[in-house]
Formats: structure tokens, C-alpha cells, sequence
């Protein structure tokens, strides 16, 4: 579901799975969702719960050899539409760093030692820019200055471990952006950083958003983070997506038992006195082991009040319960509004 | 990046000062009278203290390193009465049994173990990393198991074994003129027989270490490409190949080529087992017949000092090197 | 009136960096000038981004580093000067859990052997035995006793994290130093992890060293928060009171900063965005630390370093200009 009528990306039933000696890890099950240009989807879920892997399908850097992936992704490009996993390899990698950038969660170990930042942001311009080195580093010294690098002139000859955590968060974004990228594809961007740089770093994205007007996927854990950012949102659980909706109906509306239990369980800041946590009892589930039926019902509170004990057998599709709205709950199958 | 380099310089240079100071105490207090050895089973008191004269034993140890360490920039004279001999700088000592100095033995016997040294390094380089990377491209795949079958074998094998072995075998199949193997013909002259003396002493010396750096180097490439630097490169659409050469290689192959460096440089000092199997003249034979044949105390001390000079020579070149290569290094 | 249990007077942690000879040696001042009390029972929470000491702080008081200044008084006894033999005997009350679940216990031992190990150590046989001792600690932290014997990598995160705190427990301490004990765990596993740590000190009495960098988290836990920067204490208050009315700049920049999980409220709140990055503790800025980033540093700021002193009972702070209450 989108905002938009044509999503930049419309991902449809993609199915991830690693065979390991350990058995096949499901790592995402028929994960449908779609992003407009300057819309902002965030995937939230724990570890384990697929939200790195479907991203990393989407810009097409699974090994396929390794993988076993199904499904369509489509992103819709000024040339045509181009499915990533049906496409040749080579035509998807001509897409990436272009059309679509991803940045990681730790700018340190994400960044070559040895090169200097000019030369590492070059390279990603030269790959699909006509134009010789010095137009490269230009172009750098030109993204460096947008993302707010101080001197961005003199820095641009500097080597990643001369950047403070923010500083090179900075520059993995300027890396990301220097070739006018649709989608940009945010893997924990602040959680290697400090709290007062973590708002920096958002808001830098928010307005490189309207900049270039992209789609932006965020994937976090962070519920505050999501909050602040998100128009939409995706929870994921063992591998699927258990909840989907607007930011305000995820955040007022919870409806699916552990997006609600989730939003219980984060500590907020508040005014008085510290009431109890509520927890969700037990773990995140393992993906070469996923329970029968639904894969949260070990932890869920309302297995019971399901009749039949479908919880157990059986897994929940996703039931409308708002305009654009879903839950993967058998509670909320009768719930449903007519039309979306 | 200039004072890192001058800092690695004096420290070297305060290095090797140091070092044969060492080399002098630990020789002194052997427990062996190189002055009653040097003359043989039946000796007079007096041809023992002579000796000792003539060797300038009966000095204060740091009067005998003193005049050493000058005789390494003045040259210096030897023996007295009507065998004096003058070694001209840099004078590492003078060979009695030889009756030569240590210096002209040492550049005498240096070309052959130089010769060794620069074959061998070069064969197992090329083998050493040429199998790495296959294993690495090719992991999982028969092409890595047979490469993890070469490091085994040639690693289980002491290389006096494997040169012993290839010599029978070349011996056996007259590729090894007995005669003729051990002299030294220069590579300028006469290439082919150059070639021919020292094939086999290359490969014997390069087994074992082309079996090390295949290891190693299938090692580093695999676990650089699990690096998240390789992920985002990836991310930008670089090529494969290019991230291989680029981004892999340069960072996998920076420790090893440096280790290279090192295990070059202490190979100059002679490779003793491999010399004497092929009747290479090289340092390590002469250090050799210096210890168990003459008990030559200065040819031991200037064969010992020259072999753990280069190793300082080379591991300042190996820190200067990597600092290129690392640029974190280099502004610390 | 509640025993003190830890009292700590103008702290100082510093490290030398470079070798001996060379000319790049700096001085890193972790800490700085830290004061700080916990009494029985109680919960003080120690908030801080990079670099402001607060690790250094919890480690130098478990005397993991001798302090450079300073005195750390454990239950009245002066233990600054200790060596690690002199210290044996006084770690049966002050134990610490560590930030990372995966790496703070050895993967060669049982769970068993990991919580008994301080029995070992300190030569204490418990009343009903040292195995059932240990079912009991693995049931109170809300573990099977039946998984005594299992490895640590037969556990999840959070289930480490829980054992851990057993073997904290093992000698019934009474002030257990915890080091971002969530930092490292899934979201909803952070919550049980807090709820068993609040537990526990209803039930025994410990009192908690919090140290972390969730405001959040450390909100529901502490009674009393510190706030350090750069080595030095910015602000110490009663926790409703700092989260409140925080009277330090930095504390209502950082409190400005942390994302609200509620969207109306995370676009209706004013954000204080602080500029550039923190400075490093090897370069500390002239007067307050603080003054290269904060609003409304005056030149006073930039040259004399403010003192803590008491703004309103209970209630420290280190500012020449606080904000209004």
C-alpha cells in the first residue's frame, strides 16, 4: 500500500530464505509493501524478524546462489519498470548507487580505511556520471557541502578515521545521494550515534528528502526514531509483516498484540511517576524454527480468545482494519472495512 | 609522515648499535675458548696465548667492541709482529682459518644466498598468492580442497626433507651435475647454468612458504569480503572484479606483502640446510663451517651481525612501506 | 536515615595515550571531578553520550582501573588505594553486569560454572549447597534451573543478559554497577530486563549504579539521575525533578533530543538542535566543555569552568547561566 498511485518500488510476495547446515532459514515471508517518491516507509521489527534482509532484496545484494528468493520487486524507473529479482544481475547493479542508494548502520567499518572520502564518493559518481576525476571530486566536494561537512573543499582529501561518528554518517549520506537516487534505503542510520547527533542526522534526511524528492525506507528499531520520520509503517515478526498502516494508525490504532505490545513495552519519557513496563513475555522466535500457525502465539496474550485454537494451526493473512490499515490477527478478521 | 620516517630510521640505526653490543656479550660468555679452538687439538700454552693475543681476547670485552664497532667505519689491522692484515671498512673481523677478511667472505658468499633468496621469494609469492586467491574465488569448490591439500603437504614436510628428496630425484635423472652444482656462475654470464644450479635449491626454500601464504592469503580475502566497506561497495554498483582488486585485495594482501618483506629479509641470512644440501657457497655455509668446523669466532660474529642487520634493514622498510599503504598510520 | 553505600569525592580517571617517547602523548581525561553518593537501596542513574566518562566512572569505582584522583568510599572503607588483593575480600558487595550479553560470558563454561564461580573464588560454601544456590538464583531471574548446565550460546540475548545478573547476584551484594545492561537487547526484551532489575531491588534491597545513554530507560529506573559531559558533572537531581524542569542547557538539549515513540508529539515539541559534535576528551575546550556547543555561552562560559554547587535542594548543577526551573 501507498500514498501514491505508481510507488517508486512495489515489492509483491517476496519470499527470503538461507539454506544454512543448521536447516533453511525463512528470513521474509510474502512481504508485499510499495513506496512513492517523497513518501517514508519504516520497517520496524527486532533482530530476527527480516526487515535488513527484504531491504537488502530489494536493491538486489543477496548472493543469489546462496539464496532462495521469490516474488517480484518492481521498481518503477524513468526508462521502464525493472524487476530486481526476475532482471539480470548486471542490469539491477547499473541501478544501484544510481536509481537507489542504501546506507548502513555503522559508518566506520562501512567505509574503506584506505581511500580517501573524495575518492570513495568519486567512484560511486564516475559509475554512472560521464566525466573525468576532477569532475568527480566536484561532484563531491559539492554533495559533502549539502550534507553540511564543514571545509567540504579540504575534507573531501580526508580519510574516513579523521571523521567523528556523526561527521562520517554524514558522509556515507553524501555517498549515498551524490547521484540523485529515487530510493534511498536507511539501515539504522542513528544507532551507532549519539542522541543529540542522532537529531542531526534526521533531520539532514528529512531535508535531502525534499531535496531529491525519494522515497526513503527506514528500517530501525527505534520507535521514537520512527515517529518522528515515518508516514508509514511496516511491523514486522518472525519473518512477516504483522502490522501496516499509517504512522498515526500504528501509534493510536495498534491493533495486532505485539505492535501493541511493543509500543507497552518502550520506555517514554514522561511527566510523574514511573509506571511498570509492560513486557511481552519471551523471545523473538528462531527462523529455521518458526512456530505452527501464527509466530508470535508463544508470546501473545489472546490465544485464547481466538475460537478453535486457530492461532496454533493456522497463519493469519492480513485483515483490513482501516482505510489503509492491516493486521495479520485472526481477531481482526472480522474487523475489516469494507473497501481499502 | 617525514619525522614517522626519520623516527623508524634512528630507531633502526640505535637498533643495530645495540645489537652488536649483544652479539659481543653473548659470544664472550660462551663457554668455549675460541683462542685454544682456532689452533687445533695440540697446542702449546704459548700458541694458545698467542692466539689469544693475535685474536685481542686478552682485552677488556668493551675495549674488544669498541675497536670492533670503530673497524666498522675505519677498517682495521689484525694480528701483529709479521702477520698483520688490514681489513679496509667496514671491518667485521678477520678469518684466520680462511686467511681472509670476514667482509670479502661475507660479499663473497652474499650473492649466492642473494640469489637464493630473491628465487625463492619470487616462486613462492607468485604460488602463494595466486593459490590463495583461487581458494578464496573458488571456496567450497575441489579447486580450494586441492589448494588446502598443497598447504598440508608442503607444510608437513621440513624442507631440509624436501631438499634432500629433489636432490636424489634431480640427481637420479642427471638434471643435477654434481660437479657442477655449487659454483657460482653469475645470472649475467651464463644464465642457464644459473638457472639450473639453483632450480631446485628455489624450490625446496619456496615450499614451505608458498603453503604459509596461500593459507594466509585465502584467509584475508575471505574475511575482508565478509567486511561491510565490500558491502557498500557493492551498494554503489561497483563491479565485482573491481571490488575485488580495489577494495579486497589491497586491504587483504597489505599484511602479507609486509610479512613478505620480513620473511625476505631474514632469509638473506642464509638458508643453512638448504645451502649445504645444494653446495650453495652462501652465508649460511660459511657461518656454518664457521661453527662446527673452525670455531671461527669473528666470522660468527660479522655472519650473525650482517644477517640481523638486514632483518633491520627490512623490517624499516616494511613499517615504511605499510604506512603507505595505511593511511592510518601514517597521521597517528 | 539510609547507610550510605557508596560515596564517591572528586573522581579523576586519566589515560595517557602514545608511547613513551613520543611527542603525540595527550593526556585523556575520562573523568574528571566526579561526585557522587548511593545509599541503600537506591537507584542513581549516570546519562552521558560518548566520551563523557560515565563507563570510566562505573569502572574505576569497581577499581577495574585504580583512580588517578580522588576517593571511592565502600560503605565508609576508603578503597582508592586498594590493590586488586586488598580488594578480594570487598567484592562480595559490589558486583558489576556488562553492556555486551554475548561477549561477557565465556562460552567454555556451563551456566552453572559461570554463576558458582565467585563461591570458588571466595571460598563460600552456601547453606543448601552450591548447586541448588545457583537453581535458585537461575529461577529468580527467571530462568529454567534445569538449564544449569547448558552453554551460553544455547541462550538468547536477552536470556545472557538475565544470567549475568545471576552471577551478580551469587554473593548477595549490595550495589551492582550496571553498564548499559540494555544497550545491547531487542526492544522488548529490554522492558523484561528492567522489570527483573526492579524486582530484585525490592526484594534485596541492592542498590544500582545505572549507567546508560537511554533517557528513557534510565528515567523508569533511577531515583536520582547525573548527567556527565566530557568527563564532569553537568547536572544531579531527584529524576522526576531533572526530567521535569532540567535547569542545565545540556540537559534540556539531550532531553530535546531523544525521539518520542508518538508522532503528534514528536512534530508538536520544540527541539533544541545542538551544532557540531562533541568534543574529544583528549582536547577538552577552555572554561565549561560545554560552551562550543551551547546556545547561549558567553564569554565567561568560554573561560572559567563553572563549579557544581546546590541550585534548590538535592538538585547540583555546573552552569554559570542555568535555565529557569
Amino acid at each position: 500500500m501507498s500514498l501514491h498511485k505508481e510507488p517508486f518500488v512495489d515489492v509483491r510476495n517476496l519470499s527470503v530464505a538461507f539454506p544454512t547446515e543448521a536447516g533453511l532459514v525463512k528470513a521474509t515471508s510474502d512481504i508485499s509493501f510499495s513506496v512513492g517518491l517523497g513518501e517514508t516507509l519504516a520497517i520496524v521489527g527486532e533482530s530476527g524478524s527480516g526487515k535488513t534482509v527484504s531491504s537488502l532484496a530489494v536493491m538486489g545484494l543477496h548472493n543469489r546462489k546462496r539464496t532462495q528468493i521469490s516474488g517480484d520487486i518492481i521498481l518503477n524507473l524513468e526508462s521502464g519498470p525493472l524487476n530486481v529479482i526476475t532482471a539480470d544481475p548486471e542490469e539491477v547493479r547499473k541501478v544501484r548507487g544510481k536509481a537507489m542508494s542504501m546506507i548502513f548502520q555503522d559508518p566506520m567499518s562501512s567505509l574503506h580505511p584506505f581511500y580517501t572520502i573524495g575518492n570513495q564518493i568519486g567512484e560511486g559518481w564516475l559509475l554512472h556520471n560521464e566525466g573525468s576525476k576532477k569532475d568527480a571530486r566536484e561532484a563531491a566536494i559539492k554533495i559533502l557541502d549539502l550534507v553540511g561537512i564543514p571545509g567540504a573543499s579540504k575534507r573531501v582529501d580526508d580519510y574516513p578515521h579523521q571523521f567523528s561518528g556523526g561527521m562520517r554518517q554524514r558522509v556515507m549520506i553524501a555517498m549515498a545521494l551524490v547521484n540523485n537516487p529515487r530510493l534511498l534505503i536507511a539501515d539504522e542510520p542513528t544507532t551507532a550515534l549519539d542522541v543529540t547527533v542522532q537529531a542531526q542526522i534526521l533531520t539532514l534526511l528529512k531535508d535531502m528528502q525534499k531535496e531529491f524528492n525519494m522515497a526513503i525506507i527506514i528500517i530501525t528499531h527505534d520507535l521514537g526514531v520512527v515517529a518522528e520520520f515515518s508516514d508509514r509503517i511496516n511491523v514486522m515478526y518472525g519473518g512477516r509483516i504483522v502490522e501496516s498502516g499509517s504512522a498515526e494508525d500504528i501509534f493510536y490504532r495498534p491493533t495486532h498484540p505485539y505492535a501493541k505490545g511493543l509500543l507497552d513495552s518502550v520506555p517514554r519519557i514522561h511527566v510523574g511517576k514511573s509506571e511498570r513496563l509492560k513486557a511481552i513475555p519471551g523471545q523473538p522466535p528462531s527462523l529455521i524454527n518458526l512456530p505452527t500457525g501464527c509466530a508470535f502465539n508463544p508470546r501473545c496474550e489472546y490465544v485464547d480468545q481466538v475460537p478453535g485454537g486457530r492461532c496454533l494451526t493456522d497463519i493469519p493473512n492480513l485483515y483490513a482494519i482501516g482505510e489503509s490499515h492491516v493486521s495479520r490477527c485472526f481477531l481482526s478478521e472480522n474487523a475489516a472495512v469494507s473497501g481499502k | 609522515m617525514f619525522r614517522y620516517v626519520l623516527k623508524r630510521l634512528l630507531y633502526s640505526l640505535a637498533l643495530l648499535v645495540l645489537l652488536s653490543m649483544v652479539i659481543y656479550i653473548i659470544f664472550h660468555f660462551l663457554p668455549v675458548d675460541p683462542a685454544r679452538i682456532s689452533c687445533g687439538q695440540h697446542c702449546s700454552p704459548q700458541t694458545v696465548a698467542g692466539n689469544r693475543h693475535r685474536l685481542g681476547l686478552d682485552l677488556p670485552l668493551w675495549q674488544q667492541w669498541w675497536d670492533f664497532f670503530r673497524g666498522l667505519f675505519i677498517g682495521r689491522t689484525y694480528g701483529d709482529g709479521t702477520a698483520t692484515f688490514t681489513c679496509p671498512a667496514p671491518a667485521l673481523g678477520f678469518s684466520f682459518p680462511n686467511n681472509a677478511c670476514v667482509t670479502s667472505l661475507i660479499a663473497q658468499a652474499f650473492p649466492v644466498t642473494l640469489s637464493l633468496a630473491v628465487g625463492s621469494f619470487i616462486l613462492w609469492m607468485i604460488l602463494g598468492i595466486s593459490f590463495g586467491m583461487a581458494a578464496a574465488r573458488w571456496r567450497g569448490t575441489w579447486i580450494d580442497r586441492l589448494a588446502n591439500a598443497f598447504v598440508l603437504t608442503a607444510s608437513a614436510l621440513p624442507p631440509f626433507l624436501v631438499g634432500l628428496l629433489l636432490y636424489l630425484f634431480a640427481f637420479s635423472v642427471h638434471l643435477i651435475d654434481p660437479i657442477a652444482q655449487g659454483l657460482w656462475v653469475s645470472p649475467f654470464s651464463d644464465p642457464v647454468g644459473f638457472f639450473k644450479n639453483f632450480i631446485f635449491a628455489w624450490i625446496t626454500l619456496a615450499l614451505a612458504s608458498a603453503a604459509i601464504y596461500t593459507r594466509l592469503t585465502r584467509g584475508n580475502i575471505i574475511e575482508t569480503s565478509g567486511e561491510d566497506f565490500i558491502r557498500t561497495a557493492r551498494a554503489k554498483g561497483v563491479k565485482e572484479r573491481r571490488i575485488l582488486v580495489k577494495h579486497n585485495l589491497r586491504t587483504s594482501l597489505a599484511p602479507i606483502v609486509s610479512q613478505a618483506g620480513l620473511d625476505f629479509g631474514s632469509l638473506l641470512g642464509g638458508a643453512v640446510f638448504t645451502e649445504t644440501i645444494f653446495q650453495l657457497p652462501g652465508l649460511g655455509r660459511l657461518g656454518l663451517k664457521a661453527v662446527l668446523q673452525d670455531f671461527d669466532l669473528p666470522v660468527i660474529v660479522g655472519t650473525t651481525l650482517f644477517a640481523a642487520a638486514l632483518i633491520i634493514v627490512f623490517n624499516f622498510l616494511v613499517d615504511i612501506s605499510y604506512s603507505f599503504i595505511d593511511p592510518r598510520i601514517r597521521n597517528k | 536515615m539510609s547507610e550510605m553505600i557508596l560515596e564517591v569525592n572528586g573522581l579523576k580517571k586519566h589515560f595517557e595515550t602514545g608511547t613513551a617517547f613520543s611527542r603525540k602523548r595527550q593526556t585523556v581525561k575520562a573523568v574528571d571531578g566526579v561526585d557522587l553518593t548511593i545509599k541503600a537501596g537506591e537507584t542513581v542513574g549516570l546519562v552521558g553520550e560518548s566520551g563523557c566518562g560515565k563507563t570510566t566512572v562505573g569502572r574505576t569505582i569497581m577499581k577495574l582501573y585504580d583512580p588517578t584522583a580522588g576517593q571511592v568510599l565502600l560503605e565508609g572503607e576508603d578503597i582508592s588505594g586498594y590493590s586488586q588483593n586488598q580488594m578480594k575480600p570487598l567484592r562480595s558487595k559490589m558486583q558489576m553486569i556488562f553492556q555486551d550479553p554475548f561477549a561477557s560470558l565465556n562460552p567454555k563454561q556451563t551456566v552453572g560454572a559461570i554463576i558458582s564461580a565467585s563461591y570458588d573464588i571466595h571460598g563460600i560454601k552456601p547453606a543448601n549447597g552450591v548447586k541448588n544456590e545457583v537453581r535458585d538464583l537461575l529461577a529468580r531471574v527467571g530462568l529454567n534451573p534445569e538449564h544449569i548446565n547448558r552453554f551460553p550460546h544455547e541462550f538468547s540475548g536477552g536470556q545472557r543478559q538475565r544470567i549475568g545478573i545471576a552471577r551478580a547476584l551469587a554473593l548477595r551484594p549490595k550495589l551492582i554497577v550496571c553498564d548499559e545492561p540494555v544497550s545491547a537487547l531487542d526492544v522488548s526484551i529490554q522492558a523484561q530486563v528492567v522489570n527483573l532489575l526492579d524486582d530484585l531491588q525490592s526484594e534485596m534491597g541492592i542498590s544500582y549504579l545505572f549507567i546508560a545513554h537511554d533517557l528513557s530507560v534510565v528515567q523508569h529506573i533511577s531515583d536520582r539521575v547525573i548527567v556527565m559531559y566530557l568527563g564532569r558533572v553537568m547536572e544531579e537531581a531527584p529524576t522526576a525533578e531533572l526530567y521535569a524542569s532540567p535547569r542545565h542547557p545540556y540537559t534540556k538539549a539531550l532531553l530535546s533530543a531523544v525521539p518520542i515513540p508518538d508522532p503528534r508529539e514528536a512534530k508538536a515539541r520544540e527541539r533544541i538542535m545542538l551544532q557540531g559534535d562533541l568534543p574529544s576528551p583528549a582536547n577538552q575546550p577552555s572554561g565549561c566543555f560545554f560552551s562550543t556547543r551551547c546556545w547561549k555561552a558567553q564569554d565567561k562560559c568560554r573561560s572559567v569552568a563553572p563549579e557544581v554547587y546546590e541550585i534548590s535542594p538535592n538538585h547540583k548543577i555546573a552552569c554559570h547561566f542555568p535555565e529557569e526551573a
